[in-house]
């Protein structure tokens, strides 16, 4: 057999899909996104002793209807690309749920193999299910497996070329009885779509009709461009459909559809498929976890430990790596200075390259520690449990109980950072909410800065500045909430989405998956983000270096040099020579100076003085600022080159610190309004990457705008009312 | 007597049975499709710390939902919560 067959895996979130796509494909696959949406795609290879199979691992869903995005992406791949074979993968231990979805696969007839995932938890429940007779009942093959060890997936993927082959792509729609006021009006619709060939080549004229009783939008926006008479035929009975549902029924018709459905399931069960050996109701260890885990007292100081824990755990072991990564582009860099001629080729190279891309790679190990406890307390299936606990709260603010996680991670402890912060909103199914969240995320107290703060806390607040960090910690809360709740009820205005979630039971995570998983991420981040930060970079290193100073500026800077060379062959003392030395230290830094302010960047900062001024800032705190953007740690020692203090190390920034406190033109008022901008404003490049990547570069560029914008305002009048008071 | 009464007014530990689920539209869909359809039996098993969300027990698995989406559910108890 040379042809590769197309298997789709599909079930419901949590029935252990990802751990089977694993155990089958190994290590050859490769993940993408889907087009135009952030679900990934994942696709792998498989090969047995007679086929060639390409693994599709579906995103998990609960059913067909389009709800979220990875509903209608699974939906779509069934119907447009027509996989040769789904592989259904079903929870054993809660079969009736699981089996609601292979019955919407039933509908549509596509050629389907069962796996019956979890066989082991099943045996550990004292029952029993008879699969030969599940496999009779359904007319489809039925394997055992257990996903965690890799049982039974050899069978799987040879019943399922088995399937593909005999079945050539046909599809054999089940037909399924909704009751006697559903099922005429539904065999009209059927004969009007067989009739008219309506949407033929793809759906199968009964799924068609339920679907559009069902009012299914994506369904009927199809067929009202296809053929619009129809559609309008169909819709009309759709809405008969409702009506009668409603007058005899007293339901709703989707109601009616589910129950049928269930009801389905239910005449299959009653034929003895599971059978319990013991018969005394089951231990439910997670309950029991449940019960002190979300304890109305425990709950939430046992979260509040877990939130502790990742960060103490997180930061010390992401610093080690990066420390190393810190030395390599060190070493890079010096190396570069050493082979380079000096020049604007090696500050290209060094300032640019190194500097820019060793920021951003710098971020990674932090990012796969974050991602490797964030997989870990998703797989566990804590992360459910603590949106369970604090969705009261934030949906106050038009939030989700799921958008607790991103606002952590971005430094609602100080320290995190936004862009593995923006990257975990993926965990919201709702599009509203998720948008909510990742435009409000980066207004958190990120790891870059905080050394900004400390620098002005120590400064201008010696004896508070932990109360003022502290400080600064909660309003980014507040600001964050606030703006939230003012997107919500403007731009992203809508109702909730249904916070009808599943707590999933309590299950031990494989290291393969969340290995895989946090590789995964990790690389995603280096690829795209690296990308778009190396291009920043060299922008902005051209910025701060082009045109430079005028011949006559460097002339005079020449001429100064000269007279210091003169003044050192005549130094007798080793004092002379150490006040000479210096001196020819503050000639340089003079010219750096000279030189950012000639630049581009320092011609922007300029020209935004005027308005700067009112919430405080000069030119030189605009150069920082701008720098900034492209990574927050540079602000601090892009300050330092603006007042001529040389290269200052964001860690040992006392220096400058004193030097802007002694200096007239910086007040507390400014040092205010300085931290409250810098918390503020736009995101750094990478989080506004990622935030274009997981949203839409409109919503990115949005971000950087009303950030600024609100950053502005608010500095604005923080400064002036400082003054105001001082 | 059994006696309906709205999911929201269970009690933890309570037990009954989906009699009507007036939800309609995406958020009806979502419900149903999560396995809340009639005739279904339930356990009220926990409430957030802040009394919503609430979990619920089906067909041996477990989920949440606010109070504002369980007002759509009417449920048929079997006398008082044991």
């Amino acid at each position: 057999m040379s042809q590769t067959i197309t298997a789709a895996l599909a079930g419901n979130p949590n029935c252990g899909k990802t751990t089977l796509f694993n155990a089958l494909t190994g290590a050859r696959q490769h993940v993408g996104n889907y087009p135009g949406v952030t679900v990934e795609k994942r696709e792998g290879l498989v090969m047995n002793d007679t086929d060639r199979m390409t693994v599709v691992d579906l995103p998990g869903t609960y059913s067909l209807t389009p709800y979220s995005t990875e509903e209608l992406v699974a939906r779509n791949v069934l119907t447009q690309d027509r996989p040769d074979v789904v592989i259904n993968i079903l929870d054993a231990t809660v079969l009736e749920r699981n089996l609601y979805l292979t019955v919407q696969f039933l509908e549509l007839g596509i050629p389907m193999v069962i796996a019956l995932n979890m066989m082991d938890a099943v045996k550990k429940q004292g029952k029993t299910i008879h699969i030969e007779k599940l496999s009779k009942c359904l007319g489809l093959p039925v394997i055992e497996t257990i996903a965690r060890t890799g049982t039974g997936k050899k069978e799987l993927m040879q019943q399922a070329a088995i399937l593909a082959r005999k079945r050539q792509g046909r599809w054999n729609p089940v037909h399924i009885s909704y009751g006697s006021v559903l099922d005429p009006i539904l065999e009209t619709m059927e004969a009007i779509i067989r009739e008219n060939r309506f949407l033929a080549d793809r759906f199968p004229a009964r799924w068609l009709a339920v679907k559009y009783v069902e009012g299914d939008a994506e369904i009927q926006a199809k067929g009202c461009s296809e053929a619009p008479a129809i559609h309008t035929r169909l819709q009309s009975l759709a809405v008969n459909a409702g009506t009668r549902c409603r007058n005899t029924l007293d339901m709703e018709p989707e109601a009616v559809i589910a129950d049928y459905r269930y009801g389905y399931i239910a005449s299959l069960m009653k034929q003895g498929i599971v059978s319990s050996t013991c018969q005394y109701k089951r231990i439910n260890i997670s309950d029991k976890i449940d019960r002190i885990v979300t304890h109305r007292f425990l709950g939430p100081i046992i979260m509040l430990f877990a939130l502790y824990g990742i960060f103490y755990i997180t930061f010390p072991i992401g610093e080690i790596p990066m420390g190393w990564l810190e030395s390599l582009f060190g070493w890079m860099a010096e190396s570069a200075t050493r082979l380079i001629p000096e020049g604007l080729f090696r500050s290209l190279i060094v300032d640019g390259i190194i500097g820019g891309v060793g920021g951003v790679l710098g971020f990674v190990p932090l990012i796969m520690v974050m991602f490797m406890a964030i997989t870990i307390l998703e797989d566990v299936g804590y992360m459910a449990r603590m949106a369970y606990m604090t969705d009261r709260v934030l949906r106050i603010f038009g939030l989700h109980g799921a958008s607790l996680m991103p606002f952590i991670i971005s430094g609602g402890i100080p320290g995190g950072c936004a862009v593995p912060g923006v990257m975990a909103a993926r965990t919201l199914r709702s599009p509203k909410e998720k948008l909510a969240t990742i435009l409000t995320a980066p207004f958190m107290n990120c790891g870059a800065k905080v050394p900004v703060f400390i620098l002005l806390a120590a400064a201008f607040f010696p004896d508070r500045a932990a109360q003022v960090l502290f400080g600064i910690t909660l309003f980014s809360w507040i600001i964050a909430l606030l703006v939230a709740k003012l997107l919500r009820s403007t731009v992203i205005r809508g109702e909730s989405t249904p916070f009808v979630m599943e707590l999933p039971p309590y299950r031990l995570p494989t290291l393969r998956g969340v290995l895989t998983h946090t590789w995964e991420r990790a690389w995603q981040y280096v690829k795209k983000a690296g990308t778009v930060i190396l291009c920043i970079s060299i922008v902005i290193w051209a910025a701060m270096t082009f045109p430079g100073v005028p011949e006559r500026v460097r002339t005079s800077f020449e001429n100064q040099r000269a007279d210091i060379r003169i003044m050192a062959a005549s130094a007798a003392t080793d004092e002379e020579r150490d006040a000479i030395e210096a001196e020819s230290l503050a000639v340089d830094n003079l010219e750096a100076q000279a030189g950012l302010r000639y630049s581009a960047a320092g011609r922007i900062g300029s020209f935004f003085e005027p308005v700067s001024r009112i919430a405080g800032f000069d030119w030189r705190t605009n150069i920082a600022l701008l720098g900034g953007i492209a990574a927050k740690e540079v602000i601090v020692s892009a300050l330092g080159t603006a007042y001529s203090m040389g290269d200052v190390d964001p860690d040992t920034s006392d220096i400058l610190g004193k030097r802007l406190a002694g200096d007239p033109r910086w007040t507390r008022a400014t040092a205010l309004s300085l931290m409250v901008f810098v918390l503020l404003y736009a995101p750094c490049f990478v989080t506004v990457a990622v935030i274009g990547r997981e949203s839409s570069w409109k919503w990115a560029c949005f971000s950087v705008v009303f950030n600024t914008v609100l950053a502005f305002v608010l500095s604005s009048g923080v400064y002036q009312a400082a003054t105001l008071l001082q | 007597m059994n006696n309906r009464i709205n999911l929201r007014e269970m009690k933890i530990n309570q037990t009954g049975i989906i009699r009507v689920v007036k939800a309609r539209g995406e958020m009806g869909r979502r419900i149903m499709d999560m396995g809340l359809v009639p005739n279904t039996t339930v356990q009220v098993i926990g409430r957030a710390p802040l009394k919503d969300p609430v979990a619920l027990r089906i067909m041996d698995f477990t989920i949440t939902l606010r109070n504002n989406e369980a007002d759509y559910i009417f449920i048929e108890t079997e006398g008082a919560a044991s």
